[in-house]
């Protein structure tokens, strides 16, 4: 724990960069969670399994038809996102005008269901996918893989995307309206359940996505959603429910919060999120980018 | 962008509104269900009936936060679990008697529910449920680390001492008396609670809690108070639990626990005075005689869920409850 | 209502339905207790379920006038599912024999469970060299493998080739630390140095802080405390980031053949670890891997599968010996006893023997992991680095602190 003395700096900026590598995982899920939760209010649970999902697509995808890893970060993104579609469409539309819980323990259902599915089918220790962008730089402090700086990369490319189509496009502009006053945007002429379903389907892709750039840095397993998702979910929150931007720079913030937290004291990494979520929530209601209403 | 924030009772059927008569009628509902549980050791598994009656006292107690306050805590593991480890560690290590274990267990539980709870209280709604995750994960890390727990493993082996110097506990039928006494103490108090005038403004603060202050209620010290019997009592289960099953471990204190409890609750039905113990007995029931299905637990248990969210929003007993009333 | 009425009333009625589960119980029940959902699901699971059925066919047991009943369930990992599970096997199920439970804290209540109610139970999977050391128990026998074996053949062959200074990655809790604790008394008897240790949260992904640290302290050797996915992404993350073409090598303290699978050769090439069964080793384990695959989905058995077969199999010899001494069968302590007293034989590890203090003493053996180019196909992993002699191979008698070893 007294090791900070025993650091040199070029270690530290080290974590610093693992930090934001994972942050990138963190801020690409919170990212679709957030979508889903501003635009449908609701609580996407299932989230974890959908980016296993695009995990295990990109594999399928890999050694049953031969798509590589840059085929698979499309494909596997837009089967993940119709399947969700299809699960909105069955299930979730369903509930819309009740209590976020019920939406939060439907889709807690289907995560189990999905996960078990896969589980049976591949078996519970994963299974390898190789790196498309083996070796790496020395930065001097740190050997930085090409494949972690893509990740970093690509991931803020797409959450700035995101940001921009929903605050500053037409579009984003009626799907904001929609969730304010749906009626009215109806009234407008605007089909406001498709846009919905469309809504779903895109957070869903964002899971996928991000489950696609973790296949060759983790094992490709059917637990890999579960492990993360409560700790995702708390990138949300802290961030500001629903909040787009806000779940970014948290995703980004608690990555490097946590790297700092495995060197310093490691046995507390997995649990520095939650203190810094009850700490935000005390402080701040609606976390840090949350408008209180 | 939180503005719907609809009570989460806005679909479960409201408590009947004869609230006099339904009193007797549920009292006896209650002693059947004593003399059926007395009976029961005669066809069923003892220690199984010990473990529902322990989480039907838990998700009885979860239930008064939720039904009756309106508060979803995401947290309630933490006294569960929490009053697991000092009834085992009380009794195996200082060799206390096991009631006196479940009391400082108990005690243990209420004092931390006090602690949590006037942090809580402050935030409504979804916010209020991620305070108690946060705090209750910080605890699960406070009890991985602490040596006493025993990490991993657990403190196991926990010996079974005779209650009150009388009953030998070390046979299960004789200790299922004694758990279905604290079961049935357990819920006298939480019908009590529900029925009293406090109860009345427990309610009248879940239905709308401006209007509550504005009729002069202090409402945070009601729902102070309403959080810290919930967490007692939810400590009451798990410190007789830890006696039961001689372990206390990391399993009672993690999020899953409190979400399982969750799950109980609404499966039998939010809000509503039995669905808690038919929601424990149904999920506990599953997880036992699932167990055979192996790999297919968690894809059943899944279903489950699905099922009930789509079909019965309002848990087995509301839906009965709601079924009796479409008939009269 | 009076309480002791009550009481009185129940216990007797209680009684009675004791006495009628017992009448009439020649039936031998067989319960498989393990991880069939989750982490642990690959190397025990289904796997070993066919492994016990398996024995019970190839005992003979119906040809000799044997009933014998092979039945499972999930503890997920869970000491007190796990406790529960077993309780009611034995109470009410009238079980007999409980086999496999991986999951240290899982086999710990389980053996606990088994004393109380004077039953047998068998471990395979399960890793703390507890059970055999503090908490022996007279009804207990630890057959596949245990820390302290891992510890003592991977740490000694890695300081003997040369890997003298340490730094461990351990999984941060009791597993992980025991493993991190046996190793490092090797490592010391031996002559090596251990320069650090980090405490990761267990199950974790990211593992590359972690390495980095590891890195940082320039050891020769990052010793894997871990296990299952643990193991496999700090292996994955540990090639991604340079660390072992830096120069530095991995020693994994636990791994199976089914994690080698799930990493794939390209990445798990040229790891050093110790495992007491391999399915390639000779023509009776190849003869048996072939009938598991088909039996499983074309998946290759571990060590724990064949510790399940081998000690079911070893039970069902001492169940028919004690029946036609005329003794009685039923009694736990009394099937373990006699475990103890013929010597093990059958055709996956050979001939062996059970110990006082409950462990299964067979050689070990020290695999390294095959380049992708001398690999013939999926599943062809491992070569042989060496053999570890029966008696090197596990913790002494005399240093386990096991009560029933002081006794006699």
């Amino acid at each position: 724990m007294f090791e900070l003395i025993g650091i040199p700096p070029q270690a530290l900026f080290g974590q610093l960069m693992l930090g934001l590598i994972n942050g990138a995982f963190y801020a690409l899920l919170s990212l679709g969670l957030a979508v889903i939760f501003g635009l449908l209010n609701v609580i996407n649970f299932t989230h974890g399994a959908q980016y296993m999902m695009g995990a295990f697509v990109a594999w399928m995808l890999l050694n049953w038809v031969g798509v590589p890893y840059w085929g698979a970060l499309i494909i596997a993104p837009v089967l993940v996102g119709a399947f969700g579609i299809v699960l909105e469409r069955l299930f979730l539309s369903r509930l819309y005008h009740l209590d976020h819980l019920y939406g939060l323990l439907l889709t807690f259902g289907l995560a189990l269901i999905l996960e078990g599915l896969f589980r049976s089918q591949f078996g519970s220790s994963g299974l390898p996918y190789g790196n498309p962008l083996p070796g790496g730089t020395n930065l001097g402090f740190m050997f930085l893989p090409w494949y972690r700086a893509w990740v970093v990369g690509f991931s803020l490319f797409v959450c700035l995307a995101t940001w921009f189509v929903i605050e500053r496009t037409k579009l984003g502009s009626y799907l904001r309206a929609a969730t304010e006053r749906p009626d009215l945007v109806q009234a407008f002429g605007v089909n406001v359940p498709r846009m919905i379903t469309l809504t779903y389907g895109f957070g869903v892709g964002l899971a996928a996505l991000a489950g696609v750039l973790a296949a060759p840095a983790y094992q490709v397993s059917p637990t890999m959603g579960s492990n993360l998702i409560i700790i995702v979910f708390a990138v949300v929150v802290i961030g500001g429910m629903g909040s787009i931007l806000g779940s970014v720079i948290t995703g980004f913030g608690l990555g490097i919060v946590e790297g700092l937290t495995k060197v310093f004291y490691p046995e507390a990494s997995a649990t520095v999120i939650f203190v810094v979520m009850a700490i935000v929530l005390l402080v701040r209601p609606a976390g840090l980018f949350g408008t209180a209403k | 962008m939180l503005k719907t924030q609809t009570p989460i009772l806005a679909e479960s059927p409201a408590a009947p509104p004869k609230a006099a008569s339904t009193t007797g009628r549920d009292l006896m509902i209650f002693g059947g269900l004593l003399l059926l549980l007395a009976a029961a050791p005669l066809v069923l598994y003892p220690v199984f009936l010990m473990k529902v009656l322990c989480f039907a006292l838990f998700a009885l107690a979860f239930n008064l936060l939720i039904g009756y306050v309106g508060l979803l805590s995401f947290g309630h593991a933490m006294f569960f679990g929490g009053a697991a480890y000092v009834s085992a560690y009380t009794v195996k290590a200082w060799g206390w008697t096991p009631e006196l274990g479940i009391l400082a267990g108990t005690a243990c539980a209420g004092v931390l529910g006090a602690v949590v709870g006037s942090l809580a209280i402050r935030r409504q709604g979804i916010y209020f449920a991620m305070v108690t995750l946060a705090l209750a994960q910080m605890f699960f890390f406070f009890c991985l680390q602490a040596p006493f727990t025993g990490g991993e493993d657990g403190i196991q082996g926990v010996p079974r001492r005779p209650i009150l110097g009388l009953i030998d506990t070390t046979r299960d039928i004789n200790l299922y008396f004694v758990v279905l006494a604290i079961f049935a103490l357990g819920f006298l108090v939480i019908y009590r609670t529900i029925h009293s005038p406090f109860g009345q403004v427990l309610k009248a603060i879940r239905e709308n809690e401006p209007r509550a202050i504005s009729l002069g209620y202090r409402t945070d010290q009601y729902k102070l108070l309403a959080f810290v019997i919930s967490a007692t009592l939810a400590g009451l289960a798990g410190a007789t639990k830890a006696v039961v099953f001689q372990l206390a471990s990391l399993t009672d204190v993690a999020w899953q626990m409190s979400g399982e409890v969750v799950l109980m609750t609404l499966v039998g039905g939010l809000g509503t005075v039995f669905g808690p113990i038919v929601g424990a007995a149904v999920i506990i029931t599953m997880q036992n005689y699932l167990a055979g299905f192996g790999e297919w637990v968690l894809v059943i248990q899944g279903a489950i869920f699905v099922v009930v969210v789509l079909l019965f929003r309002r848990g087995i007993v509301g839906e009965l409850a709601a079924f009796l009333g479409r008939r009269t | 209502m009076n309480l002791k009425t009550w009481l009185l009333a129940a216990t007797a009625l209680g009684l009675a339905g004791a006495a009628h589960a017992q009448s009439g119980d020649d039936v031998i029940k067989i319960g498989v207790l393990n991880d069939q959902s989750g982490l642990y699901a690959d190397i025990s699971g289904q796997g070993s379920v066919w492994a016990a059925r398996k024995a019970v066919e190839d005992f003979g047991a119906a040809a000799k006038g044997m009933k014998v009943e092979v039945i499972f369930a999930d503890h997920q990992n869970k000491p007190d599912v796990g406790s529960n599970i077993a309780r009611q096997w034995f109470d009410r199920d009238n079980v007999d024999l409980i086999v496999d439970v991986p999951t240290s804290s899982v086999a710990l209540a389980v053996n606990d469970v088994t004393r109380q109610k004077n039953k047998v139970f068998i471990n395979s999977g399960a890793a703390t060299s507890d059970l055999t050391g503090k908490a022996c128990s007279p009804n207990t026998v630890h057959w596949t493998y245990d820390t302290w074996a891992l510890a003592n053949g991977t740490g000694k062959a890695v300081v003997q080739s040369g890997g003298k200074t340490w730094f461990f990655l351990t999984a941060d809790y009791a597993f992980g630390h025991a493993l991190e604790r046996d190793t490092k008394a090797v490592v010391e008897a031996n002559g090596g140095k251990v320069l650090g240790a980090v405490r990761t949260p267990f199950p974790g992904t990211d593992f590359s802080s972690f390495l980095l640290q590891a890195q940082a302290s320039k050891a020769q050797i990052i010793g894997l405390a871990n296990a299952g996915g643990d193991t496999i992404n700090s292996v994955k993350q540990a090639e991604e980031f340079g660390i072992t073409a830096g120069g530095q090598n991995l020693a994994a303290l636990l791994m199976f053949v089914s994690d080698v699978h799930a990493l794939g050769l390209k990445t798990a090439q040229g790891l050093i670890y110790t495992d007491p069964w391999y399915w390639d080793q000779n023509d009776n384990n190849r003869a048996f891997a072939k009938e598991f695959a088909a039996g499983n989905k074309g998946s290759h058995p571990g060590m724990t599968h064949a510790g399940v077969y081998a000690g079911v199999l070893h039970y069902l010899k001492a169940v028919e010996a004690l029946k036609k001494e005329g003794k009685n069968e039923s009694d736990g302590s009394v099937v373990v006893a006699k475990m103890k007293e013929i010597p093990t034989d059958d055709r996956l590890f050979g001939k062996g023997t059970v110990r006082a203090d409950g462990r299964k003493v067979h050689p070990m053996y020290l695999w390294e992991v095959k380049k992708p180019s001398e690999s013939k196909g999926p599943w062809d992993y491992l070569k042989l680095r060496a053999t570890i002699p029966v008696d090197q191979a596990f913790r002494p008698l005399d240093q386990g602190e096991c009560p029933l070893v002081k006794k006699t």
